[in-house]
């Protein structure tokens, strides 16, 4: 493989810069998922039956801890890019860890939301409102716990490997939808919640 | 039902037995002729394992073609059941479960793999590429396909076949109306394949948009590359929808959530419109790329360049967008509106324009050529008059007020077999005939080519215009008989006919492959046709490394300008070259996602959840593992060349 000195790590062989392109456009695919989710979600969200609605079941508390917690966690793998980019390897190590830390107590928050529906009479299976909701939320938490063991393997592959052109990549990837998720989740926080509650 | 039930053991029907007795004894016939011929070897070496981008095409194909046939079985079950009035061939239950086979395996698992083939092996070549950007993730899209064909191929002899139509409209695919785990399996079926869909949505954008050689820019690639690009970026728009829309039909189904009931808030017409905003843009998906192989071989038959280049990117890129705004003409009767009907119905008829286009485009290029009539060219000739056929049908539907009267009924049949047939169909044996020889280094025989293009074209014409005067007529579709009365039986055994020469065409073509096999001459060269493309500028069959040097391309027509204007396509030396490894886990993958998918079919959660972990195992190893590939030598490259190209050289 021809590294090229003068670009990022992340970008320097020809493999890394198809591998990026083509995460970007993977990227537009989830942003189509998500997009009709959210449209699925649109359409249903006044058909409760028998269920309850948005406003009986939200509970501001825990979706305001996970957004600050998933908000702070785009910030410290911004950093942990930055530290890549200086070629602070253990820096970089450092703040991937507290990311990926930072994710797992989300998804700890979401758990406890998800009980608390069932336990208010808002199941999987009580209305069409509900089921577009945790259908949604849970695709969402699953991106999240998906993402959490695949950085796991990147934060192994750095310390085993140092940082290579290669990891120097996938950590960037990685980066780029964690990103994503944040931002999806700020959709969600706004049309979901927000417009659900007042 | 009872758990055993579901697998639909006892069987009441004795063909059910007959046909897993078939596929018993096939699957032994192939399990030991491979020992006694010891090839298990070369299978999982040169075939299984391998990621290069014309092995994985020619698989495609493969599959592709017996799909044709699946297909086609319940086609003329279908048409022999409708032949005459009062028939009892079939039952109702068994017609309902047919046609639903039917259309399934046509779009998705004959159409689809068949486009897929001719990108698979043309796009890389027509740009100057070695390979794809992701030669692995390409294998793991055949796999995936491969796997969800095989899964809805299985459910007539495991637990039944889907019966919801392959729409599978809810509520009727509801468990209520839907009681076999037949719409599992459909639902199953699609959600893997069309994930390897994806797959390749991704990996062809980014090889077209990063891999082409030095000098062509965007409006220097051939047409067939172009239709691949568009083709793609809607697959990767679309896709995703069916894969939130079957999720939300799995729950449905197996966890009894209410997205599509009719009680606690769910909506059928959910269902609808998600399966249509994905639906409709399949039908570009299929007929881009096929309008791009026409393209390629009405150029070289005419023995000209492409009238209006820009015009034909233009409209494919204005048909791409339009396709996404007409999803609902699909129900303009299901109670919408005069207002939501009128849009639509303009949007959808705006796309006859950017087609009206290509057409034109295409008749021009011939009026100045100079016209050679192969199998190729035949197929494309006699595509313009149908699909024409078939496109101002579609208009005449596209009118929503003129819809409420042959909606549903045999005209769309007709409609829409016209345009598929000729559209896709057609252009994907024509490009089989146009780029045999570039597969296999030898040429299909043109008489019989010719012959049977001629059979299939006039069977289609007569196997469905009929339907048109018996949809006006009032036949409506989906109904597995009617009396004699209603004066429906002339023009259904006329239909009854028409599909029987389609089938005798098809199997003419089988033939044609075998005769050829045996009969035609070898070493026809890298440019049988005088083409006018990169990819008649490699040897044929092509080396593993497509090309041995890169070439360098000053327009569209790379190959042309080589042959007769003294461009240096080839300028740069020989250098060593990288190529990808073989890797084994792109199939291991799939035939996990097949147990998956059918332990889900049946509620079995131990082995979903044991399979669950298989994929991520998977997906960790591929994240650990190292694969830097291999360097062919300079010296191995040259001499595979000069052993390839003869004297050529
Ligand atoms: C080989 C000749 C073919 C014959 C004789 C044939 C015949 C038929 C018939 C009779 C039906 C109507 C079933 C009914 O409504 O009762 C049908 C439906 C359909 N066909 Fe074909 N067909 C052929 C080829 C194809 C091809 C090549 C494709 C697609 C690439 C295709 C796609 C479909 C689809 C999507 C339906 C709708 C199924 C449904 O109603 O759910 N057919 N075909
Ligand atoms: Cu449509």
């Amino acid at each position: 493989m021809k590294i090229d000195q003068s670009l990022p790590l992340e970008y320097s062989t020809q493999q890394n810069q198809l591998n990026i392109l083509g995460f970007w456009v993977f990227i537009g695919a989830e942003i189509m998922l998500f997009g009709t989710l959210f449209a699925g979600y649109f359409v249903l969200v006044d058909r409760t039956g028998n269920g309850p609605t948005g406003a009986d079941i939200f509970e501001i508390t825990p979706v305001l801890f996970e957004t600050f917690i998933l908000l702070t966690s785009s910030f410290t793998i911004g950093l942990g890019i930055h530290a890549m980019r200086k070629g602070y390897t253990k820096a970089m190590i450092g703040f991937y860890i507290l990311t990926l830390v930072l994710g797992i107590v989300f998804i700890g928050f979401e758990v406890y939301e998800f009980m608390h529906y069932i336990h208010v009479g808002a199941g999987l299976q009580t209305s069409a409102f509900t089921a577009a909701l945790l259908t949604t939320l849970g695709t969402h938490g699953a991106h999240v716990t998906f993402g959490v063991f695949w950085g796991m393997f990147i934060v192994y592959q750095l310390i085993q490997r140092g940082l290579t052109p290669e990891t120097a990549n996938k950590s960037f990837i990685f980066s780029l939808y964690w990103h994503f998720l944040d931002v999806v989740w700020i959709f969600i926080f706004s049309f979901i919640y927000l417009k659900g509650m007042v | 039902m009872e758990y055993f039930e579901r697998f639909a053991i006892p069987h009441p029907s004795p063909a059910i037995y007959a046909s897993m007795v078939a596929i018993g004894l096939t699957v032994i016939a192939i399990i030991v002729g491979l020992t006694y011929f010891k090839k298990w070897g070369y299978l999982w070496h040169e075939w299984l394992t391998t990621v290069d981008h014309k092995r994985i095409g020619i698989m495609y194909l493969i599959s592709a073609l017996l799909m044709l046939f699946r297909g086609g079985a319940d086609a003329i079950m279908m048409r022999a059941q409708m032949a005459v009035p009062d028939n009892t061939l079939l039952d109702a239950q068994h017609y309902n479960e047919i046609f639903t086979t039917h259309g399934t395996v046509m779009i998705i698992f004959m159409a689809m793999p068949f486009i897929m083939a001719f990108m698979n092996y043309i796009v890389p070549l027509q740009i100057g590429a070695r390979d794809v950007a992701f030669p692995r993730l390409n294998a793991l899209s055949f796999w995936l396909f491969f796997m969800g064909a095989m899964l809805l191929n299985i459910s007539f002899v495991i637990g039944g076949s889907p019966d919801a139509g392959w729409t599978n409209y809810f509520p009727l695919a509801n468990n209520e109306f839907s009681q076999s785990v037949g719409t599992n399996y459909y639902l199953f079926a699609l959600q893997i394949s069309g994930l390897g869909t994806l797959i390749t949505g991704i990996n062809m954008i980014v090889t077209i948009l990063k891999m082409r050689a030095p000098g062509m820019t965007l409006m220097k690639m051939p047409m067939f590359t172009w239709s691949s690009l568009v083709a793609n970026v809607i697959i990767v728009f679309a896709f995703p929808v069916l894969t939130v829309a079957l999720t939300m039909g799995t729950f449905d189904r197996l966890f009894a959530t209410n997205f599509f009931t009719t009680s606690d808030g769910g909506m059928d017409m959910l269902w609808a419109n998600f399966f249509w905003v994905w639906g409709h843009p399949e039908v570009y998906i299929l007929i881009l790329p096929a309008f791009g192989i026409y393209s390629e071989i009405i150029s070289t038959f005419s023995g000209r360049n492409l009238y209006g280049y820009k015009s034909m990117v233009g409209s494919m890129v204005i048909i791409s967008f339009l396709s996404f705004l007409v999803w609902t003409h699909h129900f303009f009767t299901m109670g919408q509106g005069a207002l939501t009907n009128s849009i639509f119905s303009i949007t959808t008829m705006a796309i006859a324009v950017p087609t009206g286009v290509k057409i034109f485009n295409w008749l021009f290029t011939l009026w100045k050529g100079k016209i050679v009539f192969t199998t190729p060219m035949l197929y494309s000739m006699l595509f313009i008059p149908t699909f024409t056929i078939g496109g101002v049908t579609g208009v005449m539907l596209g009118m929503s007020a003129a819809d409420y009267q042959y909606h549903n009924t045999m005209f769309l049949v007709a409609h829409f077999h016209m345009v598929i047939i000729p559209g896709v169909v057609f252009a994907m044996l024509a490009g089989l005939h146009y780029y045999w020889p570039k597969m296999f280094g030898f040429m299909l025989n043109e008489k019989i080519g010719k012959w049977t293009a001629w059979i299939i074209a006039m069977s289609t014409l007569l196997a469905f215009m009929p339907m048109f005067f018996s949809g006006l007529d009032g036949q409506a579709r989906r109904m597995y008989t009617y009396s004699a009365s209603t004066g429906f039986g002339l023009w259904n055994m006329l239909s009854f006919i028409g599909a029987i020469g389609l089938t005798i065409g098809f199997i003419l073509i089988v033939y044609n492959v075998i005769y050829s096999i045996r009969y035609s001459p070898r070493n026809v060269g890298s440019d049988p046709w005088d083409a006018r493309t990169l990819e008649w500028a490699t040897p044929s069959p092509v080396p593993y490394y497509n090309f041995a040097k890169v070439p360098h391309v000053i327009s569209t027509e790379a190959l042309w300008d080589a042959k007769y204007r003294q461009h240096d396509l080839f300028p740069e030396p020989y250098e060593k070259i990288h190529m990808p490894n073989n890797s084994g886990v792109p199939f291991i993958l799939g035939c996990i996602f097949f147990a998956w998918g059918f332990s889900f079919v049946f509620g079995m959660w131990i082995p979903t959840i044991l399979t669950t972990i298989g994929i991520f195992i998977c997906m960790a190893h591929r994240s650990l593992e190292k694969d830097p590939g291999h360097y062919v030598p300079v010296e191995k490259v040259k001499a595979t060349e000069s052993k390839l190209r003869g004297s050529q050289l």
